[in-house]
């Protein structure tokens, strides 16, 4: 805080509101980011503690800590939790809203009250997931909803389908909000090619979320159909086809976990630059693969169905289409690589976070490959293997970049400085966790041995309990660093309005940035990664 | 205590702004029926002639009346804009009033028309349609959800416009702005549409 420029959290966006108030009637993009952060990594902490209890029970044969049915609802609550309440909203929601209008030179985005709507409907979803527990038992369907179980369980489903429906309309306004504050709100001077890669993943992102996201919305609006009137349009003995629900499903569900990815690479495409002290590597590859991802991932849901039942040509179309997508995700990683190359790299723990990122989602993928190839997939559909490969995907990918993102804008959203050392410590201990936690799954796929099974045969046990051990250490891990984090408030390391040396325009404000984000007109480089002052600056201090 | 630069930009006044988003909402809608229609798409070529069958079963005048009323109503509201930006307030209200009460028209014919189905023991999970063919079921669950979910955005239309019609009388809404006004009429001409291809999906073609 400079002269008489007092940083948002001093200033309400509309004056006159104080206290709790001024946060739950905020329209100011950074404050409602922050109201995310606060539901989502409660959200998260839950969601963990729920997959190390279906990891713990899954350590020893036969029963360990409950019984089958709970169990079940364990794994229904990990899955619906983490996706719908941290994966998909997490980076959009937390770093999109408070970065984006920074990033491109604007106030705040196009439809504020909107943007608060979204919170209050994303809060709503959650509660609603909660009183689902509450009312009727668990629910057990898994976080696929596939009838004709979702339609005939005795669990509440139907709340928790409407709550997923409720959550799918606060992000598909998030996505609106963004396309439109994107297209209509750049600073002048910043054309499309000189908006940062963070905000061009945003924007490829809220176009597939309103794309897709109806078409999940109708179908789970069909399934409550189904319970309430029992029309039968997935009812075999009705004339309904039940692989219609499961293509509907993933029409919408497989351009999703790109929703989930793009946001989480568009985050190292701004870390990686920024301590390489060298402009990214394909800009413009970036770019438009991001685009391209979006796109082709649009047409490959069915590779989630080649056991459910369909023609050898549309197996191999949509096995070819996904292996298509591989390319551009492979022009990323590439163009990361390059940017290393030659730079010259200072460590911090974004950097270590996101190298670790970068090795996590290159074998996420590389056995994406492995599944989407329609021989192999027969081998392995619905084993472990295909747990192992999407918590790569989504945990190595989009968790990672997450702590990735925390840790390269905390001080920005905060104007503190966190410890180093423990977060080196965190980020080892949590990747280290990670492998042992997950290769050994990898392996009990090959074996044969299904997911989402209560129990298993004696020789998968060694493998179980390994993995288990190594969910304690992840757990531990993440724990740490939200200590870390947290304690960093407590320490009060000020920090300066650019700790890292970046070049984008959130690291022109002031830390924590004041109401309208801008103290003065925000001056639009030609190339948004252009290090050449950052690199005079840095060597003047060195001198 | 304010910051040095007011950066404030004015989004309310940004009419291409506004636009771009209600238009992307309108698509996100299109998207949702979307699903239905692949639905329908994917029974109609399994129950060709059951989907024939119960077609002509159905009211097609009710269904001309109904697409008629719409067509009206969808010109009226434009000409509401029109009559704002003249600023003839009581043309404009007129025009309003007269669509809201198009719509109302209509879900009185839907629910004639519906209750006349049910009389003949033809709704959803009914004896005749379990135990009948499964085609003629499954085309009768698809008039249901789809006019139905239809017959929702009629409502939610219907209250668009009279909020509209509140603001113009209030003169909230007014030459200068009529952004409200403007994407209200949207939604509605967006009802419009999809019923224009609701009837011949469920009325004519079959």
């Amino acid at each position: 805080m400079s002269g008489d420029i007092q940083s948002f959290f001093k200033t309400p966006s509309s004056p006159g509101l104080s206290g709790i108030r001024a946060w739950l009637f905020t329209t100011d993009h950074k404050r409602i980011g922050l109201m995310y952060m606060a539901a989502i990594i409660f959200w998260f902490v839950l969601a963990v503690l729920f997959g190390l209890a279906v990891r713990t029970e899954l350590m020893t044969m036969g029963k360990t800590i409950m019984s089958a049915d709970i169990y079940n609802s364990m794994f229904t609550l990990h899955g619906v939790i983490m996706i719908f309440l941290f994966v998909i909203p997490g980076i959009p929601a937390i770093f999109g809203n408070f970065m984006l209008p920074i990033q491109i030179g604007a106030d705040d985005v196009f439809f504020p009250k909107i943007n608060l709507l979204s919170w209050y409907l994303f809060m709503t979803g959650g509660l609603m997931a909660v009183a689902s527990l509450f009312s009727g038992g668990f629910p057990d369907t898994g976080w696929t909803f596939y009838v004709p179980f979702s339609v005939s369980a005795k669990s509440n489903v139907s709340l928790t389908v409407m709550a997923a429906f409720v959550l799918g309309m606060s992000s598909m306004l998030t996505g609106l909000n963004f396309i439109t504050t994107i297209h209509r709100m750049r600073a002048e001077g910043m054309g499309w090619m000189q908006i940062p890669l963070f905000t061009w993943s945003l924007y490829a992102t809220s176009w597939v979320q309103l794309l897709a996201t109806p078409v999940v919305s109708i179908t789970l609006v069909l399934v409550v159909v189904e319970r309430m009137f029992g029309i039968g349009l997935f009812d075999p003995d009705k004339g309904g086809d039940p692989l219609l629900y499961q293509h509907l499903f993933w029409m919408y569900s497989h351009p999703a976990v790109y929703i989930m990815i793009l946001p989480g690479m568009g985050v190292i495409s701004e870390i990686i630059p920024v301590f390489s002290r060298k402009s990214i590597f394909g800009y413009k590859a970036i770019v438009y693969s991001s685009m391209a991802i979006a796109i082709a991932g649009s047409l490959v849901w069915a590779h989630h169905m080649y056991t459910s039942g369909m023609s050898d040509v549309a197996v191999f179309v949509f096995s070819l289409l996904t292996f298509l997508v591989a390319i551009p995700s492979a022009v990323k990683v590439f163009s990361w690589i390059s940017t290393m190359y030659k730079g010259s790299i200072q460590m911090a723990p974004p950097l270590l976070y996101s190298l670790c990122f970068i090795y996590l989602f290159s074998v996420g993928g590389l056995t994406g490959l492995v599944l989407g190839a329609a021989g192999t997939n027969i081998h392995v559909h619905d084993t472990h293997f295909v747990v192992s490969h999407f918590h790569f995907v989504m945990f190595g990918g989009t968790g990672f970049s997450f702590f990735a993102a925390l840790h390269f804008w905390w001080p920005k959203m905060f104007g503190i400085m966190y410890d180093f050392k423990r977060a080196y410590i965190a980020a080892i201990l949590t990747t280290t966790g990670f492998m042992l936690h997950f290769i050994p799954m990898f392996v009990l796929g090959l074996q044969g041995m299904p997911r989402r099974y209560h129990d298993y045969l004696p020789r998968y046990e060694t493998g179980n309990f390994f993995a288990g051990i190594g969910g304690y250490l992840l757990a531990a891990g993440i724990l740490f660093m939200f200590f870390n984090l947290l304690s960093s408030f407590k320490k009060k390391d000020i920090a300066v309005s650019d700790p890292w040396g970046g070049t984008t325009l959130e690291w022109s404000v002031p830390s924590p940035p004041p109401l309208h984000n801008f103290v003065e007109a925000p001056v639009i480089k030609s190339f948004p990664y252009d290090f050449k002052d950052v690199l005079k600056k840095f060597k003047l201090k060195n001198d | 205590m304010y910051t040095k630069m007011d950066t404030k930009k004015d989004t309310k006044k940004d009419k291409t702004g506004i636009k771009i988003g209600m238009w992307l909402f309108l698509y996100s809608e299109i998207i949702l029926f979307g699903g239905l229609f692949v639905l329908y798409a994917v029974y109609f070529s399994r129950y060709t002639s059951e989907f024939i069958e119960g077609g002509r079963a159905l009211d097609r005048m009710i269904g001309t009346i109904n697409t008629v009323i719409l067509l009206a109503s969808s010109f009226t509201v434009a000409a509401s804009i029109t009559a704002v930006r003249r600023k003839n307030i009581k043309a404009a209200s007129g025009f309003l009033i007269f669509s809201i009460f198009c719509g109302v028209v209509f879900l009185v014919n839907k629910y004639f028309e519906w209750g006349h189905k049910f009389h003949e023991n033809i709704y959803p999970n009914s004896d005749k349609l379990v135990d009948g063919p499964p085609g003629i079921n499954i085309f009768f669950g698809m008039y249901y959800i789809i006019t139905g979910l239809h017959g929702l955005h009629i409502i939610a239309g219907t209250v668009l416009l009279s909020i509209s019609t509140y603001m113009v009388v209030k003169r909230k809404i007014n030459e200068d702005s009529y952004a409200m006004l403007d994407n209200s009429a949207l939604y509605w001409h967006l009802v419009d549409l999809i019923w224009i291809f609701v009837f011949p999906l469920f009325y004519l073609v079959l």
